[in-house]
């Protein structure tokens, strides 16, 4: 396991937010983290990335032991974030927010830039290419020179993602990256969350959009209150039923949320039955009108 | 070259002044590009000016080592008071960097060995206006290195997200730190400077009223990029002597004049809310176009 919880807690005020949390994350995958609201799987990734301490359990990244590590520690080990409410450096243009994302690679001292140390403009050039490479796949090349609060809402979830991927991470969070996207747009993100698997990435993903979900990540971890519910493969954890009870509830529901739910768990274990579609590869037309 | 002679003679004060103010101001840029809301430097001036001055007197110090040794003592005091106070934010950042500008002003006052409330009087005219701008232009040279660096962009990151800039692996401690060290190390070198430029060290003159004139040359010149405290210090120091000229006008010395200076300060921050600077580089905010996303959401 790259990445490995064992019984991690967290309390808010005497509320378990997490409570005795443990599951793995094997490396090479992407793994789902999925619940109803309040089921903490933001504060999971806020416990792993250090921006809170859990208040037991362990959690361990590789061979090291990172509960404890300040989080600038961490994301030196590796590991990187987005953000549900997106947090971009806004004052900063687009490319900046990236180079901002390289800073555990760059090396260069105040010293040496007084003297226009030539290695140091060798790094620059070497990072700003990347950077820009960055940009490209996350299809914001042109909005470079712009600043991240003038990008548009989907543009700054995307150079989130690519202000993460700066640092050449082992481990990416995504922290609900389709939120407020539309079908389309989720779906090439979908696409793109495959695609980095073949960099060498493992991507923990924290969706809403179970359909994405489903369609995308090797294993799921659900939680519910604070606990693990359910674990598996999208086909078992479909078909779970804790895993229906806790999204479907038995009342107080909204019925608008159930049916959108119910559809996307339906259609999903559908075609997980079926031969499922090759993970990363085009969706049909179908897809989309599953969703409604 | 006769003129130019002339002008320096007849503003030789002014243009030393506004030599010590930049540095002042690019002093509290410093903090300022961190986010950090620090009013502390007024202090480290004074400890900058009070090191050297005794150096100078009683250890007979050559000009030259008192300067950077009264900004290596202000220096060397900002590090224990970073580390506790740099935890907070905003306002409450700034009364405890008032607090501690209050604390070094009483310090002196009440430090008989150094003139106590009268300060130190007599100490030997050293500076010239070419070493005040001499360390200006290494200071604007060492800034304008610093702003695509590592240490730029980070800084810039911890003002924009704190704890965002955290997980993208920026040891944000330190370099908040580094910038009230760094900030405190250029606030001595002013304070040392000027006096050796002006006989006195008064410790009154280093209160909460010098601090917020420094945070002021920020504030007015843009706090963007670091000309921006340079053109307010200049606009600050030279406004009151170009008021003297409107004596043909009716405006009188005294509060007539500080009047005039007051509203020209209301001036630029009513209408370039992002200070003298943006008169060079953009169009103030308001009055530009907005700029839309080139395209629409997909």
């Amino acid at each position: 396991m790259l990445l490995q919880l064992d019984g991690v807690g967290k309390a808010f005020g005497g509320v378990a937010a997490v409570d005795g949390v443990s599951f793995g994350v094997a490396p090479g995958q992407v793994h789902g983290l999925i619940g109803p609201n309040g089921a903490g799987k933001t504060t999971i990734i806020n416990l792993i990335s250090g921006l809170l301490p859990p208040d037991r359990g362990m959690i361990r990244f590789g061979d090291q032991r990172i509960d404890r590590m300040p989080s600038h520690r961490i994301a030196a080990l590796g590991i990187r974030r987005t953000y549900q409410n997106i947090r971009l450096f806004p004052a900063m243009t687009a490319l900046e927010n990236v180079t901002v994302g390289q800073h555990t690679r760059r090396s260069d001292t105040l010293l040496e830039r007084l003297w226009f140390s030539p290695r140091v403009a060798d790094e620059e050039r070497r990072l700003r290419g990347e950077a820009m490479a960055l940009l490209a796949r996350l299809e914001v090349a042109s909005l470079a020179a712009v600043r991240a609060s003038n990008l548009s809402y989907g543009d700054q979830r995307r150079l989130e993602i690519a202000r993460a991927l700066g640092s050449r991470p082992r481990l990416l969070l995504l922290d609900e990256p389709a939120a407020g996207m539309n079908s389309t747009e989720a779906q090439l993100l979908g696409r793109l969350v495959r695609s980095l698997l073949s960099d060498g990435l493992t991507v923990l993903l924290v969706e809403h959009n179970v359909r994405l979900v489903m369609e995308i990540c090797d294993r799921i971890t659900v939680l519910d209150f604070g606990r693990v519910i359910a674990e598996g493969t999208p086909a078992q954890v479909s078909r779970d039923e804790a895993v229906i009870a806790a999204y479907l509830g038995t009342e107080d529901e909204q019925p608008d949320d159930v049916q959108e739910t119910k559809a996307s768990l339906e259609a999903a274990a559908g075609r997980l039955i079926e031969p499922a579609p090759a993970t990363g590869g085009a969706r049909g037309p179908d897809a989309d009108a599953e969703a409604g | 070259m006769g003129w130019l002679q002339d002008f320096y003679t007849q503003n030789s004060s002014t243009i030393n002044f506004f030599g010590l103010n930049a540095i002042l101001g690019l002093s509290i840029y410093l903090t300022l590009a961190a986010g950090l809301l620090s009013l502390a430097n007024a202090g480290f001036m004074a400890i900058g000016a009070y090191v050297s001055a005794l150096l100078t007197i009683h250890a007979q110090w050559p000009f030259w080592a008192v300067v950077p040794a009264g900004a290596f003592v202000a220096a060397l005091v900002a590090v224990p008071l970073g580390l506790p106070v740099l935890r907070l934010r905003g306002v409450f950042l700034a009364i405890a960097t008032i607090g501690f500008g209050e604390v070094v002003r009483l310090f002196f006052i009440n430090w008989d060995y150094a003139g106590g409330a009268l300060g130190i009087n007599g100490i030997p005219q050293r500076t010239h206006w070419y070493h005040i701008f001499g360390v200006l232009v290494v200071l604007l040279y060492c800034f304008w290195r610093l702003r695509a660096s590592r240490t730029g962009y980070a800084l810039e990151a911890i003002r924009e997200d704190e704890s965002a800039a955290r997980t993208m692996g920026v040891n944000t401690t330190f370099y908040k730190l580094l910038a009230f060290v760094l900030g405190a190390f250029i606030a001595g070198l002013a304070g040392a400077l000027q006096a050796h430029l002006r006989f006195i060290v008064d410790p009154n003159d280093y209160g909460f009223g010098e601090a917020v004139d420094i945070l002021v040359f920020a504030v007015v010149g843009g706090m963007n990029i670091f000309i921006g405290p340079v053109l307010g210090a200049g606009l600050i120091t030279v406004l009151p002597e170009a008021l003297r000229h409107l004596r043909s006008f009716g405006i009188q010395p005294g509060p007539d004049r500080t009047l005039v200076s007051g509203v020209v300060l209301l001036l630029v921050i009513l209408f370039l809310p992002r200070g003298l600077v943006s008169l060079f580089s953009e169009a103030p905010r308001n009055w530009s176009r907005r700029e839309e996303p080139l395209a629409p959401p997909a």
